[in-house]
């Protein structure tokens, strides 16, 4: 019989100790942290922090092209990469369920340790719970993440002004596609993998080019649709796309097309969207062209907009309509 | 990029040519929700001369199952022996009394999600102890796969699965619509993939007798509005025929392997349409031969018709709108109390509902 987590895995025990020792610690950059109640570090001096946290419960566990460990490291690092802050620290807190597989922990541990190492985080501080079978669905991970802003000035929704422009960094939908094929059972040929990756080294790099975002958002549940709705309502302000701009795989597309759903409500976990005043729209460009991403639309000033019309998309055939973001239940636990 | 995007010169040549063809107002109902979303996605009413009208038809499956089949399968649902299955909007639709199978799964009933109705004896076979129920429901389109999932499930003498049958057959719908009081349709956009299955034959008999002229159209932003340029030649010129501006995917008789199986499967019966009513010939029931596969003959206790039901919920107008006889802007509740979020009535639950794509693709300002 295949070895798999008990009750007494978290019970503070003995069989606690091992699973730490044995399973846990090689999560940690500095292993020594595991014996103690809190971390503790330097803070660089008059640097600003940025804190943030996020829980992950994704089925399935694993999917093509990364994991719930993956996905738990790399979203939060990414979070903090939204405020223009180099994502330094995080801590982990798992909750695992009675009856899970030790081997598929150890594979989820060893994918959190790879993209800890591909984000630049050191993990310094966890927790682990085990609850009954029922109680969870294998894992369910939370993360906190701590980093220091290096943007000069802060990105934020608010700082959104009409004439500003639209840009993502990829082609969109890939990570609610992979997610929905491993879930439908969809043989995609070839497959389509989750876009899950780090997002602070292309923030850096649009930093080094002399671009001051006025505002970054990871694409991630409801894909571009939802978080454009969030932007132009915190902005006050209309947002109009150009479709033919859009950058949509041929494969995510067509998995679209077969099963109804619209690629820009889908999630991303490796694309940003980048909001830059009109005068800096060629510097992002120069960064963000060569990794697949580019123009898609632009902000627009319309005091009389009705709050459920602030997202339009103009189609190739020059008819425009409103972009709603995701109503109700597409997929669940995707992230 | 997004789609079709290499047709576009070609669907404003059209467009061009529409306007220069179209010397009177006219109304056309194109009968497919997969078409109504394919105008509010591209936008397609807004390249129509004007006077030309287009209402939305009532071919949206989760619209028009009646709502005493979403109460049989709520009341199942709810059953702890239970597995109900169907397709992902069904879930979604109220039945008589607002509530909806998510919600009972919320509330601990056993609902899944299939893509496939032959899904459905994977979970049967995995769950010896249960009994699953499939939701059968939807046009000519799906009938053929569910009548592969009954023929499959006879041969292999799976005795804890059974169907909740509720398919429907567009050309009697077509027909009710041109025989209701109040009607303005004058053309037809035929459904194209009822017609990859059916052909044309039936609608041959529709246009005999109803002297309206029915064009068979696809999806794609050039498809639809080929079909409406064909629809108003045939009527600025006063002709009423079948033309096919889909041959691409219909073939006159049609697919005849699923129409075999449909056949050897299902009777046609008089089925009640939500918002329609009660409709002669309207819909396909199982055969006496699988009728062991029959959720109602499995759980006896289910309810039966009631004509009463039949009519729309209070304030929601979706009858007469899925008779094309009123647009959701003419409801009172739509957008208010009726959302996507929480619909009163079906057409605002599917994309493909009338009311879900006007909700789409309202103005941008205030009037």
């Amino acid at each position: 019989m295949s070895e798999r987590i008990q009750l007494a895995h978290g019970g503070g025990g003995t069989l606690m100790q091992q699973l730490i020792e044995r399973e846990l610690k090689a999560l940690y950059s500095d292993p020594a942290e595991v014996l103690h109640d809190a971390a503790c570090f330097a803070v660089p001096a008059g640097g600003r922090l940025a804190f943030t946290t996020d829980g992950y419960v994704v089925q399935p566990l694993e999917f093509p092209g990364g994991d719930i460990g993956s996905l738990a490291m790399t979203g939060t690092a990414n979070d903090l990469a939204m405020a223009g802050a180099r994502p330094l620290r995080l801590s982990v807190g798992l909750i695992l369920e009675e009856g899970l597989e030790l081997s598929l922990l150890r594979r989820v541990v060893a994918s959190m340790r790879r993209a800890a190492e591909l984000c630049g985080v050191e993990v310094v501080t966890g927790d682990t719970k085990v609850v009954e079978r029922g109680k969870a669905d294998g894992v369910f991970i939370t993360t906190s993440g701590i980093g220091v802003v290096e943007a000069a000035i802060d990105p934020h929704p608010t700082a959104i002004r009409p004439g500003d422009q639209l840009l993502v960094s990829g082609d969109l939908g890939r990570h609610g596609v992979a997610i929905l094929a491993a879930r439908h059972g969809l043989a995609l040929q070839p497959p389509v993998l989750s876009d899950c990756a780090p997002l602070w080294p292309l923030v850096r790099q649009l930093l080094d080019a002399g671009v001051q975002p006025h505002c970054l958002r990871d694409l991630t549940r409801g894909g571009l649709a939802s978080a454009l709705q969030e932007l132009a309502a915190a902005a006050g302000a209309v947002m109009r796309l150009e479709e033919e701009r859009l950058p949509v795989s041929e494969p995510v597309q067509r998995t679209c097309q077969l099963l109804g759903f619209d690629p820009l409500h889908l999630a991303n976990e490796g694309r940003l969207l980048a909001v830059v005043a009109p005068e800096q729209r060629d510097a992002a460009l120069a960064v963000l062209e060569p990794l697949g991403g580019g123009w898609i639309g632009e902000v627009l000033e319309d005091p009389a907009a009705l709050p459920t019309a602030r997202v339009r998309l103009r189609t190739p055939l020059g008819t425009e309509r409103v972009l709603l973001p995701l109503s109700g239940e597409l997929l669940p636990r995707i992230c | 990029m997004v789609t079709g995007t290499s047709d576009m010169p070609a669907v404003l040549a059209v467009a061009e040519q529409l306007a220069a063809t179209t010397t009177r107002p006219w109304t056309l109902m194109e009968v497919c929700g997969g078409q109504t979303h394919a105008i509010v996605r591209w936008g397609l009413d807004q390249l129509l001369p004007p006077g030309l009208r287009l209402i939305h038809g009532p071919g949206c499956p989760v619209c028009v199952t009646p709502a005493e089949t979403l109460d049989a399968a709520l009341q199942l649902a709810q059953c702890p022996e239970v597995i109900l299955c169907s397709y992902g909007d069904m879930l979604r639709v109220p039945g008589s009394n607002g509530d909806d199978l998510l919600g009972v799964r919320a509330a601990s009933g056993d609902v899944r999600l299939l893509t496939s109705p032959l899904q459905a004896l994977e979970l049967a076979r995995r769950h010896p102890d249960r009994q699953v129920v499939f939701l059968a429901v939807g046009f000519e389109t799906t009938a053929p796969a569910t009548a592969l999932l009954a023929k499959q499930a006879l041969a292999t003498g799976l005795a804890n699965l059974s169907l909740l049958v509720a398919h429907v057959r567009v050309p009697p719908a077509m027909a009710a619509i041109l025989e209701a009081e109040g009607n303005t349709v004058q053309g037809f956009l035929a459904a194209g993939h009822v017609g990859a299955v059916m052909g044309l034959a039936e609608l041959e008999m529709l246009v005999a007798r109803t002297k309206v002229p029915v064009v068979m159209t696809g999806f794609e932003p050039l498809d639809i509005l080929t079909g409406v340029l064909r629809c108003v030649e045939q009527l600025e010129a006063g002709e009423a025929k079948v033309q096919n501006a889909y041959g691409r995917v219909v073939r006159e008789a049609g697919n005849g392997e699923a129409q075999a199986l449909i056949a050897e499967v299902f009777a046609v019966v008089d089925q009640p349409w939500r918002g329609l009513g009660m409709l002669p010939h309207g819909g396909l029931a199982l055969r006496d031969t699988y009728a062991q596969l029959d959720a109602r003959t499995r759980f006896p206790e289910l309810g039966r018709f009631d004509v009463a039901e039949l009519l729309p919920a209070s304030a929601c107008m979706a009858g007469t709108i899925l008779q094309g006889r009123a647009t959701p802007a003419d409801c009172p509740a739509f957008g208010t109390s009726c959302t996507p979020e929480h619909p009163l009535g079906a057409p605002m639950v599917s994309s493909e509902g009338a009311c879900a794509a006007y909700y789409r693709y309202r103005p941008f300002t205030a009037a």
